[in-house]
């Protein structure tokens, strides 16, 4: 037992990857691969729970179950994991989606054995950024997430659709959308990876907490540069590379693309956890690391995070893909996080930010359960008709009552019904962010009215009007979707009644 | 014990739902069994706190209400915490939507055709079409059962839990749940027949149209909740909170604090109470069955737009007292007044039974937000009152008539429009019972003086507005309450008297109890609410009656306004009160009795020439927001959002980028990696090759030349490290 609670984050972490190495001895057959693959997944769910149970509430905002050991000595790198409420919060979304991803995965029938295996080996890396507590491990498995996702996309990504790049050069969207994710997240990284850099050779270690400490003594000239215009660099640098990735607008354009090719389980974990990895950078490494710039570039940050709401919404509304309408509400919704991150960088130390960033944390978990049950359903309609055109369905209101019931509740969760838990999260925000930024949240008000348009199209496109001659082949939900389903939609009800539960731990957490 | 069933009010319908979603939904009578006894059980509950708080006395109550608090989240140090709680003004709120909801739902029992035959061509997403069945050896149609029946009790127990939440709360942050959650239940059951085109455009449009008020009273209550830093009623309303939020300089406009909250919170009123500009949506919900219409559309949904008015009033009046900033109270006198004369010049010109009685509602709403806008609360909420059971009433009868029509239609197979009124006359005969319930309900929206509950509360409102000198609020309402008389009594004698104009009418049958039951319950209060609330200076009856409701519900917020002295009676607003409706009344029995063929025009249409087709097509609102507002918004969000600034501005700027990329590789390789890379590695190779020929020479392969290079070399490097060494 002992050595379970030593070292419960490095199971947690690593049992997933272990799975994987297995999965690939395992013999090719598609329904052992498929459910020794789901069963897998289970086991870090297990153990989270185990680390929920054994978790310090009243001391959340301390890092727990700490883990160092000596990894690269002469740059001063160590293995250093650890976790608080926040970190705690997002493994748990990451262990609770990744087995209902793969659950939904059964459907899969090409190259399963892989596709199983990279995507135990994605559960691994995602897991990794929420834990790490060195800047060089952390980075690692920033990039280590990314080329899982890559191939998933990639090789098993939507067989249809072309996208023209320049003239003369078109290619298949799968494989335009694969690369814009891939070089995007680069591009971001590489000055993540030079602001990282820089900090080890300022501070002499990678270690997070001993980083963050030294770096905000730090004053006066650092590297012959003026510390404020290096601090001022260096906090763009990492807040270019999150932004990218919760998205933030206008680096969000490769969201919709990713998205939409993705295979339906890798749409859930892209837009599940993924984007939580960018949201998360801002409230592990930015708000710490750069307070003053955080605050001095919050209305930047604000107004980009309200640009994403309003125009992430707008977007939406005006798809005819299912699929990509549900994309860019993930726009739409993160841009919230981003709008009560600014705020909080903005009000550090007050009630206001305590609010904001209880928001911030909670609307993350929200939009992983309430996405990924989206594209969870986009996905299963998508394999039933072969279509994601809106116009082609319709009427399906009573001809598939279970999926449509629960097309509705999960849609209502996304909108923000009061009693379902996506409200609650935007109550937070609203309430935080209206004292500092007064006419940003009242233009994001016309995003949350847009909201309301793009998720009633949906519904009404796919539920209401005239059958459509699709109707015959459309059948209902299958038990295993539903069990898919039900996890979700019962956090969703379970959030949106009774959040404290949840909401404790993110309140001490963020400084309640 | 009163708190605990306060909690339960609400959960016994969200129980029903539960069940009848999970388990009963393939049994029609054990659905609406359920749906019937969760909503018969929270009856009971409500009679009986009502009956407590009756003991317990109006200012005791007022001061300590029913209460029950719990922590729902943790934010910062402290804990956001709701419950629910029950005040004067809550306990008169909650007698009549117990009462509406239970009448509502026994109806609906009956409109839905329950214990007919299934449909011959019915599907699930239609309105049921009829089943032939034979009879003596003849077939002949009937009416069929609802395909999707269990649906219905389901959407209309959320429902109800939606409107049980709002009532018991004691915090505006699970009013505005329960106000959400009747939205949805709003949308999907105006949506009911889903595939019909024109219920579903009519769900969407509700659903946005309300969402703009909504989202503005959530920012109304992020405001407030910085503020007060609690949303509950009993840290709002206090002293000396109106007094720092009445102080406190807002942001905008010029208000303070209170003033701007009071009007982000009024705005969504302004929504869900369909208050003009945001009116548009309630005519079209229409397209839902008529108890939604009754139930939602008239009674508790948009009743409760009014109640947030009334129950944030403390709010307003603290805005309106002090005189360094802008008030909001008279963009809501103006909003209310206005819309009760827009709506009821536009139900003048309706042909549709249930289209009329919705313009109808749009108005009536409008006086109790012109009486919040001018201070008579008390009188609003006397309104909101009488006006839940008489409107209440009214749609139930459409509905009824419509059901009596659709009979015959079937009968007769005549295609003819069911809630046409030019297609009905002379059903007084027909169906009596539906026929003097509606006269009851008729009179009392007209204001029939003394005896119905409708003169009572719209006699205060107007003598209100004229004793605190609102004289155009007072002259608005006033003409808009003479339309009202007439267009009710248009309405009444086209459907109900004269002769028949069409063979279904001929055919019309009375409904079953199921419907006409509750119409007779009904007819009850709508007469006798108004005795609980004769004012006490009117003439002999002021003495016989006590003002009950006025001590009663003017004891809630007791202390909290500023208090204006005791009106003086007048016999003018009386009088204008009395000849504004019978006059109404008579001139509409005048101009429409003549009326006797279906396809025969309007009387008015002659008179008002091309104002009628302006009234008829409701001002053209709905064509000025599609051009105006909603075509721009999606083409805001298809074509500039999506497609000229995501795909083309900012997609093409990246291409533009890994264009460049590709370009610079191209250049790279085709000008330095070939010519200077490779060529020097190509120099380099081939410069070795050359030294390589010129080094074979002495590898010629013989032993003894190989040694004696090598030890010619050995003592040349042995000569070079003696060297190095000896220098150093």
């Amino acid at each position: 037992m002992d050595f379970l609670t030593n070292h419960l984050l490095t199971l947690i972490l690593f049992t997933p990857l272990v799975g994987a190495l297995v999965l690939g001895f395992l013999p090719n057959d598609k329904k052992t691969i498929r459910w020794a693959g789901f069963l897998f997944s289970l086991v870090p769910l297990a153990l989270t729970l185990l680390l929920w149970a054994r978790f310090d509430f009243a001391q959340a905002a301390a890092f727990q179950f700490q883990e160092q050991a000596t990894w690269y000595g002469p740059i001063h790198a160590s293995y250093h994991l650890g976790v608080d409420g926040v970190a705690l919060t997002m493994v748990l979304l990451t262990t609770f989606l990744t087995p209902l991803a793969l659950l939904a995965s059964f459907s899969v029938g090409d190259r399963v054995k892989v596709y199983y295996m990279l995507f135990l080996a994605l559960e691994t890396g995602m897991l990794g950024v929420f834990l790490s507590l060195d800047l060089m491990l952390f980075f690692v498995f920033w990039e280590i997430g990314l080329v899982p996702m890559f191939f998933l996309i990639f090789q098993w990504g939507s067989p249809k659709g072309e996208r023209r790049v320049w003239p003369g050069l078109t290619v298949p969207s799968r494989v335009y959308a694969a690369f814009k994710f891939m070089i995007y997240t680069m591009a971001g990284s590489l000055g993540l990876l030079l602001a990282i850099q820089m900090l080890g050779v300022v501070t002499g270690t990678f270690d997070l907490p001993t980083v963050i400490e030294r770096w905000n003594q730090a004053s006066g000239t650092i590297l012959g540069f003026e510390a404020g215009t290096l601090k001022a660099v260096a906090f763009w640098a990492f807040a270019i590379a999150f932004a990218l990735k919760v998205p933030v607008w206008p680096f969000h354009t490769w969201l919709p693309d990713a998205h939409t090719e993705a295979p339906t389980a890798g749409s859930m974990i892209l837009a599940g956890v993924l984007l939580k990895l960018g949201a998360f950078g801002f409230l592990r490494f930015v708000l710490p690391l750069y307070p003053e710039q955080a605050r001095h570039y919050a209305v930047a940050l604000a107004f980009m995070g309200m640009m994403a709401i309003i125009f992430g919404a707008f977007a939406a509304w005006g798809q005819e893909d299912f699929k990509r309408l549900v994309a860019y509400s993930s726009v739409n919704h993160m841009g919230f996080v981003v709008l009560a991150i600014a705020a909080a960088a903005w009000a550090a130390g007050t009630e206001h930010a305590t609010i904001a960033l209880n928001g911030a944390v909670l609307q993350m978990f929200n939009h992983g359960l309430t996405a990924a049950g989206m594209f969870f359903l986009v996905g299963a309609i998508y394999e039933r008709a072969h279509t994601r055109e809106l116009k082609k369905f319709g009427g399906l209101f009573g001809h598939i009552p279970v999926y449509a019931g629960v097309l509705v509740f999960t849609s209502m969760a996304s909108l923000g019904l009061p009693g379902l838990n996506s409200f609650v999260s935007e109550f937070l925000i609203v309430r935080g962010a209206w004292p500092v930024f007064n006419l940003f949240t009242t233009l994001s008000m016309l995003g949350l009215l847009i909201t309301g348009a793009y998720i009633l199209k949906g519904i009404k496109d796919v539920l209401f009007g005239p059958l459509t001659d699709l109707a015959d082949h459309l059948t209902d939900l299958t038990a295993r979707e539903v069990a898919v389903m039900v996890p979700l939609m019962a956090l969703m009800l379970i959030l949106g009644v009774w959040p404290m539960w949840l909401l404790e731990v993110i309140n001490r957490a963020v400084g309640g | 014990m009163e708190t605990k069933i306060l909690w339960l009010l609400p959960l016994s319908p969200l129980v029903a739902f539960a069940l009848i979603v999970l388990f009963a939904h393939r049994n029609r009578a054990l659905s609406h069994t359920l749906a019937i006894l969760s909503v018969v059980l929270s009856w009971v509950g409500s009679m009986f706190v009502f009956w407590r708080a009756l003991q317990v006395g109006a200012e005791r109550l007022a001061e300590e209400p029913f209460h029950s608090v719990i922590n729902w989240l943790p934010v910062g140090d402290g804990f956001f915490r709701l419950g629910v709680q029950l005040d004067p003004l809550s306990a008169v709120v909650l007698f009549f939507v117990a009462w509406t909801i239970v009448m509502i739902f026994i109806y609906s029992v009956g409109y839905h055709n329950f214990g007919q035959p299934e449909g011959d061509h019915d599907t699930k997403g239609l309105p049921p079409h009829g089943a032939t069945v034979t009879h003596h050896g003849h077939k002949h149609k009937v009416p069929s059962v609802e395909p999707m029946y269990s649906r219905f009790f389901a959407f209309v127990s959320l429902f109800a839990f939606g409107m049980y939440l709002l009532v018991v709360s004691d915090n505006l942050l699970t009013l505005f749940a329960g106000w959400e959650i009747m939205g949805l239940c709003s949308f999907l059951l105006i949506g009911f027949w889903f595939k019909k085109p024109s219920a579903r455009d009519a769900a969407i449009k509700a659903f946005m149209t309300t969402r703009v008020g909504d989202v503005f009273m959530l920012l109304g209550l992020a405001y407030l909740y910085t503020q007060v830093g609690s949303l509950r009623y009993a840290a709002i309303f206090n002293p000396e909170t109106l007094h720092h939020l009445a102080t406190s300089p807002a942001p905008a406009l010029g208000m303070s604090a209170a003033g701007l909250i009071g009007l982000l919170l009024f705005i969504g009123t302004v929504g869900k109470s369909a208050q003009w500009p945001l009116h548009v949506w309630l005519p079209d919900a229409m397209e839902g069955p008529t108890p939604v219409s009754a139930m939602i559309h008239a009674a508790t949904m948009v009743s409760a737009g009014v109640y947030l008015t009334i129950r944030i009033f403390p709010l307003l009046a603290a805005a309106n007292h002090e005189a360094a900033f802008t008030s909001p109270m008279p963009v809501v006198a103006f909003i209310g007044a206005f819309t009760a004369l827009f709506a009821a010049t536009i139900a003048v010109a309706q042909n549709d039974i249930k289209r009329v009685l919705a313009y109808s509602t749009i108005s009536q709403l409008g006086y109790m937000v012109a009486a919040v806008g001018i201070g008579a609360y008390v009188a609003a909420a006397f309104h909101l009152v009488t006006h839940a059971f008489f409107k209440a009433l009214l749609f139930l009868g459409s509905g009824s008539v419509i059901h009596g029509m659709e009979h015959g239609v079937l009968h007769t197979g005549e295609h003819v429009d069911p809630q046409d009124m030019y297609n009905m006359g002379g059903l007084r005969r027909k169906m009596p019972i539906t026929f003097w319930t509606f006269l009851i309900g008729g009179f009392a929206l007209s204001g029939f003086p003394v005896l119905t509950a409708g003169f009572w509360s719209k006699d205060e409102i107007l003598s209100e507005a004229f004793g605190l000198g609102h004289q155009g609020v007072f002259w608005t309402l006033a003409v808009a309450a003479f339309l009202t008389a007439f267009y009710t009594m248009r309405q009444i004698t086209l459907t109900f008297l004269g002769r028949p104009r069409t063979e279904a009418a001929e055919h019309a049958h009375e409904t079953p109890l199921t419907m006409t039951g509750p119409l007779m319950v009904l007819a009850v209060f709508a007469v006798a609410f108004g005795w609980v609330g004769v004012p006490e200076h009117f003439p002999v009856l002021g003495h016989l009656l006590p003002a009950w409701f006025q001590e009663w519900v003017g004891a809630t917020f007791h202390g909290l306004i500023p208090e204006h002295g005791e009106l003086t009676f007048s016999y003018f607003p009386l009088t204008v009160s009395l000849v504004v409706a019978l006059g109404g009344l008579a001139v509409g029995w005048l101009v429409y009795r003549g009326v006797s063929r279906a396809d025969q025009p309007d009387p008015l249409e002659s008179v008002l020439g091309p104002l009628y087709g302006v009234l008829e097509n409701k001002y053209y609102f709905d064509e000025l927001y599609a051009y105006l507002l909603v075509k721009p918004a999606y083409w805001f969000g298809a074509v500039f959002t999506f497609r000229w600034m995501d795909r083309t501005l900012i997609d093409n700027n990246l291409h533009a980028v890994a264009y460049l990329s590709w370009r610079l590789g191209n250049f790279l390789r085709n000008r330095f990696d070939l010519p200077v890379v490779n060529g020097l590695g190509d120099a380099v190779a081939e410069g070795t090759k050359g030294a390589g020929r010129l080094l074979r020479v002495v590898q010629s392969g013989r032993v003894q030349q190989y040694m004696l290079l090598a030890l010619v070399n050995a003592v040349a490097l042995l000569a070079l490290v003696y060297y190095f060494v000896t220098r150093s």
